[in-house]
């Protein structure tokens, strides 16, 4: 089993309480991302990422959709996520520290939205959660050698 | 050599004058402990540690908590030479406790998700930024005189 299920109840109650604005604060953590590291935005330069950019907002919400679907398949991440996979690895070639780095500006867009449930226990199950989902999306982060970025958490 | 601009010193200091040391510095090492657990073998001596009521409610955590973010605030009075005023505390780190780095961008990370949660306000992309530039910078100084 990927996740104990302490932390998949915690993640899930979460994730139950944050409804249908999961994209507002995947958006927020992108915005976040541009901003403290900017070389990030290598990515997006066919978008336009000024604050409040509705293409932005469009792929936060990608974002938020992808996480969705990982939460309800938590048995089967690899398989659930293998277009994904292909796309960022093999297509985008996204050095798989961004995803890292995505997910700590995420932690702290619902750090800040939800302090009161921001426990440190709720802290732990989400960066186990995450992390379950950036080995399936970059199983190349955890290669040897791979250099952590300057910044980088999770 | 890491340069702040006065809008980013301003910002830090903005930010800083809010900051219960205490409180924030107590929080931010039970949650390295708690979500990095392999970080509780520098912290033997501390006691009880097996759970998140104990971790959060320790004393010697929280005290050590405090001891750690004065040396953050007095970093903070001199952003122009981290490196200088981290100087003991990187041979403290490397020599006697053997610590590696990549725990102090994790404990910097730590504090940002703190200081998030008590000011969400303060706390846009624009200010987490200027943060991670200084905690990433004070990462840097503590590991710079490891050998």
């Amino acid at each position: 089993m990927v996740l104990a299920p302490a932390d998949r109840a915690a993640v899930l109650a979460l994730w139950r309480k944050l409804g249908t604005n999961v994209g507002i604060y995947t958006t927020e953590a992108l915005e976040r991302i541009f901003v403290a590291f900017p070389s990030s935005k290598t990515y997006f330069l066919h978008l336009n990422l000024s604050p409040g950019s509705a293409q932005v907002r469009a792929h936060g919400q990608k974002v938020a959709e992808a996480l969705s679907l990982a939460m309800n398949h938590l048995d089967d991440l690899p398989h659930t996520l293998s277009a994904l996979r292909e796309l960022h690895t093999h297509k985008l070639r996204v050095d798989p520290v961004f995803f890292k780095l995505l997910c700590h500006c995420l932690l702290v867009t619902l750090a800040r939205h939800y302090p009161g449930d921001f426990s440190p226990n709720m802290h732990a199950s989400l960066v186990k959660f995450l992390s379950h989902v950036i080995s399936a999306l970059a199983p190349s982060s955890g290669q040897i050698g791979s250099v952590v970025a300057e910044g980088s958490c999770v | 050599m890491v340069h702040f601009t006065s809008e980013e010193k301003a910002a830090v200091a903005s930010l800083w004058a809010k900051v219960n040391v205490e409180a924030v510095g107590g929080e931010s090492l039970a949650r390295l402990l708690i979500v990095y657990p392999w970080t509780q073998r520098f912290f033997d001596s501390f006691g009880n540690l097996h759970s998140e009521s104990a971790i959060m409610g320790n004393p010697k955590v929280k005290a050590h908590g405090k001891k750690v973010l004065n040396s953050f605030g007095n970093a903070i009075k001199h952003m122009d030479d981290l490196k200088g005023t981290f100087a003991d505390l990187s041979e403290l780190h490397c020599d006697k406790l053997h610590v590696d780095p990549e725990n102090f961008r994790l404990l910097g990370n730590m504090i940002l998700i703190v200081l998030a949660t008590h000011f969400s306000k303060e706390f846009t992309p624009q200010m987490q930024a200027t943060w991670q530039k200084l905690t990433n910078a004070m990462a840097n100084a503590l590991a710079h005189k490891y050998h």
